[in-house]
Formats: C-alpha cells, sequence, structure tokens
C-alpha cells in the first residue's frame, strides 16, 4: 500500500474542505472497502480524511421517516429495535452482509458507497473501463458469472454496488442527506444517487467531489413495516448475492394497496423494479401474479455467458420473497 | 528480546526475518523522524495532520505501548511488526478470513483493515491478552477441549471473535453460532469442534 498523509477532521467543514482542495484525497470511516483497495493498488490516495469524529450518529424517528446518521455501524444499524419492527428489510440487509467483525466496522455511508467485487475491476493486470477510462472490458467476453444481466453498456457490466443495504433503501425509498464544503445540504433519492455505466462507467454516483453523506432517512409505510430481504448466493453465509430481492407489501381487504420491489446481484446497480409494483396493485396476493410481475422485472435483460442462470434465479428469488411476505 | 545486543545483525540467531524487519522499521523511522522545529510546528497549525512516521500510542491487553510508523500501518502489522505479538495471524490481509481478528473496544474487527493510527485511545484485546497468567480463558480452554483446531493457524482469530460472538448473545444455539463465526475461516475445517467449544464455554464466561 503507497503511503498517505492522514489527518482527523473534528468539523464537516474541515473535512469536506480537505478533500475539495484535494482531488486525491478520500475520507475513511470503518475502512473495509478503502483500505482493501488500496492495497490492491485499485484505488491510490495521497491522504485519507478520517471523518469518525464528526457528529452524524444517531438512529431516531422523525416526521420524514427513520434517520441513521451516516457514521453508525452496519450491525448497530442492523439490530435496533428501530429498524428490526419497522423495517425488517433493512435489518436483515445488514446482517445477511459480509461477517460480524466487517458489520463492526463498517459504517452506513460507507457501505452505500461501496464497490463492485467484479475480479477486472480488482486486478491492476487486466484493463477495466471503470479502474482506467477507455481500456476496455474484459468482463464481456471472460468471466462474467458473478456480473450483472440489467442496466449493462458496451463499457461496463459489472454489480457497481455489490453490497445488500442500498437494495433495501432503494426498495424503501430512502433519501440521502449530502453535505458539501460550503456546509450546504442536500437531499437526493437513493433511486437516484446511483448512475448507470453507460459510457462513463468509472461515474458511479451523483456524490461531487466535496461532497459528504451525513445520513440515510427512511419513509415509514406499511409496505415497509411489512417488508423482507431475501440473499441467494453461493454459501449460506459471508457471500456476495448473486440475486437477492427487497420486497415490500400493503395488503388490505384481501388486495395489495401498496408494493415495493428492488433487486439486488443482477443490475450494474441497486434495480428498482417500478413495473413489477405496478403490476401487483390491486390484485390479490398469488403465487401467479407473483410469478407474471418477476417476469415483468426481468424484462429487457441481457445475460452474457456464464450468467445467463441469473434470469430464472432473480425471478424465483423475487417470487419467493413475495410469497413469504404475502405469507401465501 | 535476546537480540538487542546484537542490532547491526541483519538477522536473530535464529533467522527470525521479523526481528530483522522491526530493526530495519527502527532505524528507517530514525531517518524519517522531523528535526525538532517541524515536530514543534506540527503540534500547532498541524496539530492533526500526520505525515510519514509519527508515535503512535497503542493500548494493547491494558498496556499503553508507543511504536514510530507511517499512517499506512495497519493495526495487524503494528501488533506482529512492531511489537512482537504475532499471535494475530496475517492470513489474507484483505479481511476475508479471520486469522487477524482482535478486538477494539470489546468489538471484534479484523485488524488487517485496520489503520493503526485510528485505534489510538482504543482499547486492544489480542489472543495473548486473554489469560490472566497461567489460567486460561474459558473460550481457550474449550477449544483445547473440544480439539478445536489442527494447523492451529486461525485459532487466535477464531478465539478472539468467539469471545465476542458470546458476549454479544450470538450463541444461543448451534445455527446461530455457525452464522455469526462465518467470519473466520478454518480450512483445517475444524468448525464442528469449534462450534462445540464456544457451546460450551459460552456457560462458563458469566
Amino acid at each position: 500500500m503507497n503511503n498517505f498523509s492522514y489527518i482527523q477532521a473534528d468539523k464537516a467543514k474541515e473535512a469536506t474542505a480537505a478533500k475539495r482542495d484535494d482531488k486525491s484525497a478520500a475520507f475513511i470511516a470503518g475502512g473495509t472497502t478503502l483500505i482493501d483497495l488500496m492495497k490492491l493498488n485499485v484505488e491510490n490516495h495521497d491522504q485519507l480524511i478520517d471523518v469518525n469524529m464528526l457528529p452524524f450518529r444517531g438512529i431516531e424517528m422523525t416526521k420524514n421517516g427513520l434517520r441513521i446518521g451516516a457514521l453508525e455501524r452496519m450491525s448497530e444499524v442492523g439490530e435496533h429495535p428501530l429498524v428490526v419492527q419497522n423495517f425488517p428489510a433493512v435489518s436483515e440487509s445488514l446482517l445477511l452482509a459480509a461477517s460480524a467483525q466487517l458489520r463492526n466496522m463498517a459504517s452506513i455511508g460507507g457501505n452505500v458507497l461501496q464497490r463492485t467485487r467484479c475480479g477486472y475491476f480488482r486486478d491492476t493486470a487486466f484493463p477495466c473501463n471503470k479502474r482506467e477510462p477507455g481500456t476496455g472490458c474484459p468482463a464481456l467476453e471472460g468471466d462474467n458469472r458473478n456480473l450483472a444481466i440489467l442496466g449493462t453498456s458496451s463499457a461496463c457490466i459489472a454489480t457497481s454496488y455489490p453490497g445488500d443495504l442500498s437494495v433495501a433503501l432503494t426498495a424503501l425509498d430512502a433519501v440521502l442527506t449530502l453535505e458539501n464544503a460550503k456546509g450546504k445540504q442536500r437531499e437526493v433519492p437513493i433511486t437516484k444517487f446511483y448512475l448507470l455505466p453507460g459510457t462513463t462507467p468509472q461515474k458511479e454516483t451523483v456524490l461531487e467531489a466535496d461532497e459528504l453523506i451525513v445520513a440515510v432517512t427512511i419513509p415509514q409505510t406499511a409496505a415497509a413495516r411489512k417488508s423482507k430481504y431475501l440473499k441467494v448466493r453461493d454459501r449460506s453465509s459471508y457471500a456476495y448475492a448473486l440475486a437477492s430481492a427487497a420486497v415490500g407489501l400493503e395488503v388490505q381487504g384481501g388486495l395489495i394497496r401498496s408494493a415495493r420491489v428492488a433487486l439486488g446481484g443482477v443490475g450494474t446497480q441497486p434495480w428498482r423494479c417500478s413495473e413489477a409494483e405496478k403490476m401487483l396493485v390491486g390484485k390479490a396476493p398469488s403465487e401467479a401474479v407473483f410469478r407474471a410481475a418477476a417476469e415483468v422485472a426481468l424484462r429487457g435483460a441481457k445475460p452474457r455467458e456464464h450468467n445467463a442462470f441469473k434470469v430464472e434465479m432473480a425471478q424465483n428469488t423475487l417470487v419467493r420473497a413475495l410469497s413469504e411476505v404475502a405469507s401465501l | 528480546m535476546s537480540d538487542q545486543s546484537t542490532p547491526a545483525a541483519p538477522l536473530n540467531p535464529d533467522g527470525s526475518r521479523r526481528t530483522f524487519m522491526k530493526q530495519a522499521g527502527g532505524f528507517l523511522g530514525l531517518a524519517l523522524a522531523p528535526p525538532f522545529l517541524s515536530q514543534a510546528e506540527r503540534l500547532t497549525a498541524l496539530s492533526k495532520k500526520v505525515e510519514g512516521v509519527s508515535t503512535i500510542s497503542l493500548k494493547v491487553n491494558g498496556t499503553v505501548r508507543a511504536i514510530r510508523a507511517e499512517p499506512r500501518v495497519t493495526l495487524l502489522d503494528a501488533l506482529r511488526e512492531y511489537l512482537d505479538l504475532t499471535g494475530s495471524k496475517k492470513g489474507c490481509d484483505h479481511g476475508q478470513c479471520g486469522a487477524c481478528t482482535v478486538l477494539v473496544d470489546g468489538r471484534r474487527v479484523n485488524s488487517c483493515l485496520t489503520l493503526a493510527i485510528m485505534t489510538q485511545g482504543k482499547e486492544i484485546t489480542t489472543i495473548e491478552g486473554l489469560a490472566k497468567g497461567d489460567e486460561l480463558h474459558p473460550m481457550q480452554a474449550a477449544f483445547l477441549k473440544h480439539d478445536g483446531f489442527q494447523c492451529g493457524y486461525c485459532t487466535p482469530g477464531q478465539i478472539l471473535s468467539a469471545v465476542a460472538c458470546v458476549q454479544e448473545g450470538h450463541a444461543g444455539s448451534e445455527a446461530e453460532v455457525r452464522e455469526w463465526m462465518s467470519g473466520n475461516l478454518c480450512r483445517c475445517s475444524a468448525y464442528p469442534n469449534i462450534t462445540a467449544a464456544i457451546l460450551e464455554a459460552k456457560g462458563q464466561m458469566g
């Protein structure tokens, strides 16, 4: 790992200004993605700005929903009673992720910004449009078993966000609060936070260079209260999702009043399935209804040589998640 | 340490590379140490920005010890290469195997992904700090009794992780132990014995 200078910021403005003034700097909270990628020389920074002293903590119910400070750790949030009771999909997405050690370290803000596990991105011996724009994408014709089938481009097919939490946050319409070096805050729905790879896969989110994630807010809804995160993977624990589904249903009088559906492990970003949601609303829950919605959710999938299995796997994952939430 | 009398020798009499690296690190640290004036400046204008080698104080197993190291030195390397606490093991060095697990303020973490400089002021517990003199920690005793290892390389990390697993309240059943210990890999596959040891030690940890 190349050396870097280290500064511990105790005011947000100090952190964001230091980042603005040094294009090669990075924020560090838990460091679980950052230090890993710096050891691989995939990321190189001449300065790390430690943000752990900043006051972006707390898990509390507000009029806009549950507000989670970006520096809270995955383990605390995953087991917090307010999260477990009101947002089970969020709790499950956190506790099914990584390991107990990593969950103790990784922050919520850092989780949202974790980077792809594409083997070509992580190995500097290979070209990669995300790591070095314009060099090419060996994954297109290479080992693409773990990579995306939705939202891909000819420049990149990585599951740019490989994790779990943002899939649940995407299904439940969470909002990120960002703060820049001027001290100005803005709110961005997580459904508008991630960017499709297109021709610029190196640009992964709308976050500006001097912006820091300070909080995540999840609206409290009936569908969120009856939500679930189902994760399918090669091992039963401690593995990234091959396919996952975050779903929420509000059922009244035997009919679905509102539905929330997002998929993980299959899209270049957490994949919200609005068309599938529309199909579910007004119907009585049944496996046939869920199956039809799952087929629509995967419409437009572009599987490649090794990941064609993900189409059916994602559909089955979605049907099972919806069936469990509807207690079929 | 027996090697202190021969500081210029490249290798320990037993050929230990570790001792050589520690000494080399010491010389390098001296060479890069800033002159007194710039250190005085650092205490004012740049009180928190650290460039190059600096003094890092770590409280390990109840004792505060100072090392001279760069910000990039991980907690794992600080323990093994600077403090000669080689119980914590380097397996993958990427947070995937759990061999480097230690407790920081009572929480289990991967020390290979933790920067030493960021653990100042925190209580670090390694495998060397678990026993009380000759009296083994109940988890250590249970690992012995149940043969919770073969080669032993993952064992320090397993034991620290297991202590935290019990303290977190995640050792209620065999299935729960297996799920909450999944961050510690054992290539000898001693998992059934590790699980049995944890379930037994749980009852003795109070």
